[in-house]
């Protein structure tokens, strides 16, 4: 990525589109603090993100990428309670959190033998348990069916009411000026002013 | 969360996904037992000899199946989930802890049935005092292993050949142990001296630690 400026205001939901291989999810991981740059900055929350401190800012983050986070042998609910302990979140919460997803009856069953959409589910439903400041989104609703696209729509929309930012890398256009404020497009690594 | 609290969740649930898959128990471990039974046999070895050479082949065997146990964790470990720890804040040095317990209760239990086997195959000449200095080089050894192969994974994550990479890294660095290990007994045996070699093997253990948990985080950092 060269030359590249976004910002993200509170309460906002910036879309990003673009072709395969032109950097997208290099620019998600970028804002997720996961890639670090060689040149320019990067300020989360208000934060500049430096080696220093790097815990405090991660924990406001959410992101789903391409691949399912989840452990295969372990079920959905033994899986968020897992997330749940580490992020320091109520373990109380999970049957609930995998309700609001449509998994309740499901939570039993281990991550190897659920689908990719389950899989995509008990994801949001993680972000819902650590309700994230930053939500990061790379093609996070491929392959899912309406229902599931709800949820996520439901997702950025908790994130923008409670004053945070989301980022939603998509190559569906349609879906992105849906759920964003405004939709830029990302080539060679280059992005065109959001609009 | 603390550091501990991380660590003892990451070894839990570490252990939980080994219970169900169960590599360590249902695959290395028999075969290291049958590698036990079929060593003297391959090598018309008479009962006598075989006693004689029990603690050795122990030793050997115990450290070439120990590295698949030890690196178990280097072939099931993704990016994606290293991220989503990442992001959930989870400390590197908790995480490299919590594996290092995980690791250090299949490998102590893993060594400890070999040793059994061994026993049981081998009948092998102990000399007086042997045992206790046999089981305690066993679990420095088993530690020392599960340290080694936490950093070796450690080091290779997000590389294509890890698991070949992770076990160039193990197989030198693991020659402390070895020698340790089987100069501990050899030692008593001698009549002499066992004390440096039981300081060579906690000293590896202690450096490995201090390695593991100082790099923790910059490897991270650079692996990812």
């Amino acid at each position: 990525m060269r030359g590249l400026e976004l910002v993200v205001e509170p309460g906002e939901a910036v879309g990003i589109a673009g072709p395969n291989g032109s950097g997208k999810t290099t620019l998600i991981r970028t804002a997720a603090t996961l890639v670090s740059t060689n040149r320019g900055s990067l300020e989360v929350l208000g934060q500049i993100v430096g080696k220093r401190d790097l815990v405090s800012t991660r924990r406001a983050i959410g992101l789903i990428g391409h691949q399912p986070t989840l452990i295969p042998e372990l079920t959905l609910v033994e899986n968020l309670s897992h997330v749940a302990r580490l992020a320091g979140v109520d373990i109380a919460r999970v049957p609930r959190a995998l309700e609001v997803v449509g998994l309740d009856e499901a939570s039993d069953r281990r991550a190897e033998a659920c689908s990719f959409g389950m899989k995509r589910r008990v994801e949001i439903a993680h972000l819902l348990l650590t309700r994230p400041q930053l939500l990061l989104l790379d093609e996070a609703a491929s392959g899912l069916d309406e229902s599931a696209r709800d949820l996520i729509e439901a997702l950025v929309g908790s994130v923008r009411r409670r004053g945070g930012g989301c980022i939603v890398v998509s190559h569906d256009r349609a879906q992105l000026t849906e759920l964003c404020s405004r939709v830029a497009s990302l080539a060679d690594g280059r992005l065109d002013t959001a609009r | 969360m603390s550091f501990w609290n991380q660590a003892l969740e990451i070894a839990r649930v570490d252990l939980t996904v080994e219970r169900r898959i169960g590599n360590t128990l249902r695959i290395t471990l028999p075969f290291a037992v049958v590698a036990l039974m079929v060593f003297p046999l391959a090598l018309d070895l008479r009962l006598a000899l075989v006693s004689t050479i029990g603690i050795g082949v122990f030793w050997a065997l115990g450290i070439l199946f120990g590295m698949q146990v030890a690196l178990r964790q280097s072939a099931t470990d993704t990016r994606e989930r290293r991220d989503l720890q990442a992001l959930l804040g989870v400390d590197p040095a908790a995480r490299f802890v919590g594996r290092l317990l995980s690791g250090g209760v299949l490998m102590s239990g893993f060594l400890l049935i070999v040793l059994l086997a061994m026993v049981v195959l081998f009948d092998p000449d102990v000399p007086n005092g042997g045992w206790p200095v046999l089981t305690m080089s066993t679990f420095l050894v088993a530690i020392g292993l599960t340290e080694l192969g936490t950093l070796a994974g450690e080091v290779t994550s997000g590389l294509s050949n890890r698991t070949v990479l992770a076990s160039l890294i193990v197989a030198p660095l693991a020659l402390p142990l070895i020698i340790g290990a089987s100069q501990s007994v050899g030692a008593l045996s001698r009549d002499t001296g066992i004390l440096p070699w039981i300081l060579l093997l906690i000293a590896s253990d202690l450096a490995l630690a201090v390695a593991g948990v100082a790099l923790a985080q910059p490897l991270e950092e650079a692996t990812r």
